[in-house]
């Protein structure tokens, strides 16, 4: 059991979480809460898998991944920003839909034969570095290092951008971004569309990169879900939410490896003598979720911070706002 | 609704003769009203459904006929979608509390797994020796399950009450522990000689069946529909009666609507968390208590195909109401039941995702109105 190796391998399972969980921040900052991030994911990871077996190109895997969780967020978008319904449940029965979707189309695909995956490569001078180079520059896929890009682009984009002031604009007081011409509808549509491709990626960077092929519904394993509680934590942040994804990425990782040992600190290893304690180790992601929620939470009401203020409510223009 | 007028104005490259409109109803629509819509929502969904079934290579009409007769065809086949329907009561009734406060508990399926643990534990501790008589037995198990869901519940309500944390997640996050926790006492504590499943219940810890009494009434035989029934409709009626004609009731519906006002006339909301997550994740443990040992008879994994999250869809298909809840349950007993044998596997699943969407939408249609307009009229 290697450190470095845990998190090298962290890292590059931590990038799964990272581009759903971006995914969620643009999403929930224009104000939509979108919880079907799990059934996008599945159906990522299903499109990208399938499309890369059928045509041998996983590059066209990755590209229908994203356009078709983007396409499936977008029912979420006409339920909730057109139709104005309940979020919470709009997001729920996304997830349902994914599920079975990727399910019903994935049918077969677990024995369908092996893919060309996405490219593996180090970078030149900076895998010399020595502890980081290891961990974040040597043999990783080309998915991590987009995923590296994508973390100080989002928070760039987010907060130093005309844009990026609009989408927030659009989250906190819409009736006010309306008052100044934005598009308000427009602009939720768009970003809930770029959750969906963005957690489209999150799924196909499993299936392609991280742990190729398809598992049915144990490919992404409530990895959509733990997305979602990490915008929690980050408080709708990027660099947070990336410290959070890495994190979450090596702990998984950690349950796998810890169980392989003989020695554990010079003792002998209780996860090697019984096996059984395995099942304990898989809560962990689970139960750490739950923790790190309750200290996001703490946080939020101390520092007095808050959700995007207009998250979850429908805007219906002509009606006095929040 | 000034946003689609001004849609419609934009949409110049074709012309009808008339304009859809939509505009906010102001009075109630009738009750018949709802009903309808929901029926319609159904059959777009089944037509959706049909589309991805022939997209996915199989026969949508060969598949909705097989449905229906694999589960109603027959007095046998009714009662196994009977039994189906039983735990899928008990888990729409413990969503349709929680939603009516608006609290989102989407872990109705680890609550039915940690109920099926409480239940097992009775026999296989054994909290009872193995010769109780079954009317012991099966109100020990009751209460084991009952307390082990509600505790499962307990978390994510004190979490939402005291710490504001957002129990939609927790909720879901306590699925995969429970999941994790009952495959450790299958694998590691109840295991039978290595395999993943614990020795079979004795039969005093059974639900009786209608088989059993063949002997009285001859049409009962091989009937396999148990006392759960009698659990979820029970427990059907009590849902009502809290919800409706109790003061708690009251509370819950008054935080549900308006969560301002009821903090205002003195409700306390944070100990109503707690105690409508405790309720609903008892009625959870419930019915894993009922079929662990109405049907399934002893612990293993497979004990759910994902009931708690059907009972999402049944709480919101019977708009919150408990006795809808049973007419709901007993449809969606007839697609999970009949679903087994359909290739591909999944369609039961997504044909579950299809209705809720197009639920969801249709409630569009019951808070607005269609108004089709001549297109001259409008100016």
């Amino acid at each position: 059991m290697d450190l470095i190796i845990i998190l090298q391998a962290g890292v590059a399972s931590g990038t799964v979480l990272l581009f759903a969980t971006l995914g969620e921040i643009f999403a929930e900052r224009s104000g939509v809460l979108n919880l079907g991030v799990e059934g996008m994911m599945l159906v990522g990871a299903m499109s990208a898998f399938s499309v890369a077996l059928s045509t041998g190109n996983p590059w066209l895997g990755m590209l229908v991944a994203m356009l078709a969780a983007g396409l499936l967020s977008q029912i979420h978008a006409f339920i909730t920003i057109k139709l104005q319904a309940d979020q919470v449940v709009s997001g729920l029965a996304l997830t349902f839909l994914g599920v079975g979707i990727s399910l019903v189309l994935g049918e077969g695909l677990s024995k369908a034969g092996t893919i060309s995956l996405l490219p593996n490569f180090s970078i030149p001078l900076l895998s010399g570095i020595p502890l980081l180079g290891p961990i974040f520059f040597t043999k990783q896929s080309i998915l991590v290092y987009i995923g590296y890009m994508l973390i100080p682009l989002a928070w760039y984009y987010i907060n130093r951008t005309r844009p990026g002031m609009h989408l927030r604009a659009v989250g906190e007081y819409p009736a006010a971004a309306d008052a100044l011409g934005i598009n308000v509808f427009r602009l939720r549509y768009f970003y809930v569309f770029v959750g969906g491709l963005l957690a489209g990626l999150g799924g196909a960077t499993i299936s392609l990169a991280i742990s190729p092929g398809w598992f049915s519904e144990l490919t992404t394993a409530g990895q959509g879900w733990i997305a979602i509680g990490l915008v929690i934590f980050a408080q709708w942040d990027p660099l947070r939410a990336a410290f959070g994804a890495y994190a979450f990425g090596a702990l998984r990782r950690l349950i796998l490896d810890i169980q392989g040992p003989t020695l554990l600190f010079s003792m002998p290893n209780p996860f090697y003598y019984n096996p059984y304690l395995g099942f304990f180790l898989q809560m962990l992601p689970y139960a750490f979720t739950i923790i790190i929620l309750v200290i996001g939470s703490r946080e939020a009401l101390r520092k007095r911070l808050g959700s995007p203020a207009a998250l979850g409510l429908p805007y219906i223009r002509g009606e006095r706002g929040v | 609704m000034s946003e689609s007028t001004s849609n419609s104005r934009r949409i110049s490259w074709y012309r009808l003769p008339f304009h859809i409109r939509f505009e906010p109803r102001q009075e109630e629509p009738p009750s018949w009203y709802s009903i309808v819509i929901s029926l319609f929502a159904i059959l777009v969904a089944l037509l959706i459904g049909a589309v991805v079934i022939v997209f996915a290579g199989g026969d949508p009409f060969r598949s909705y006929v097989h449905i229906a007769r694999a589960s109603f065809g027959s007095l046998g086949v009714f009662s196994d979608t009977i039994v189906k329907a039983t735990p899928l009561i008990l888990v729409g009734l413990a969503c349709s509390v929680a939603f009516r406060m608006r609290l989102w508990n989407i872990g109705a399926e680890g609550q039915f797994f940690l109920g099926a643990l409480g239940a097992s534990a009775v026999v296989l501790i054994p909290l009872l020796p193995q010769d109780a008589p079954r009317w012991l037995f099966i109100p020990t198990m009751m209460l084991a399950g009952v307390i082990a869901g509600a505790l499962w519940g307990f978390v994510p309500g004190f979490l939402k009450a005291h710490f504001n944390v957002n129990e939609i997640i927790t909720t879901l996050m306590m699925n995969y522990i429970a999941f994790a926790l009952v495959n450790f006492f299958i694998f590691a504590v109840w295991s039978e000689r290595g395999f993943q499943m614990s020795p079979m219940f004795p039969k005093t810890a059974w639900l009786p069946r209608l088989a059993d009494f063949a002997k009285q009434v001859p049409v009962f035989r091989g009937l396999t529909t148990h006392l759960g029934l009698i659990f979820g409709v029970v427990a059907s009626v009590v849902v009502w009666f809290i919800l409706y004609r109790s003061r708690w009731g009251y509370e819950i519906r008054l935080i549900g609507d308006n969560p301002r006002a009821a903090s205002y006339a003195g409700i306390n909301i944070a100990r109503n968390i707690i105690l409508v997550m405790m309720l609903s994740g008892g009625l959870a443990g419930l019915a894993g208590v009922s079929e662990i040992s109405g049907v399934v008879h002893r612990l293993q994994s497979a004990i759910s195909p994902g009931y708690g999250f059907t009972g999402i869809i049944i709480a919101w298909l019977a708009k919150l109401n408990p006795f809808a809840v049973i007419l709901v349950s007993v449809l969606f007993g007839a697609l999970i039941l009949a679903g087994r044998e359909i290739q591909p596997s999944g369609i039961p699943k997504m044909i579950q995702g299809v209705i809720l969407v197009c639920l969801i939408a249709s409630d569009f249609l019951i808070h607005n109105r269609v108004r089709i307009v001549r297109a001259k009229e409008e100016v």
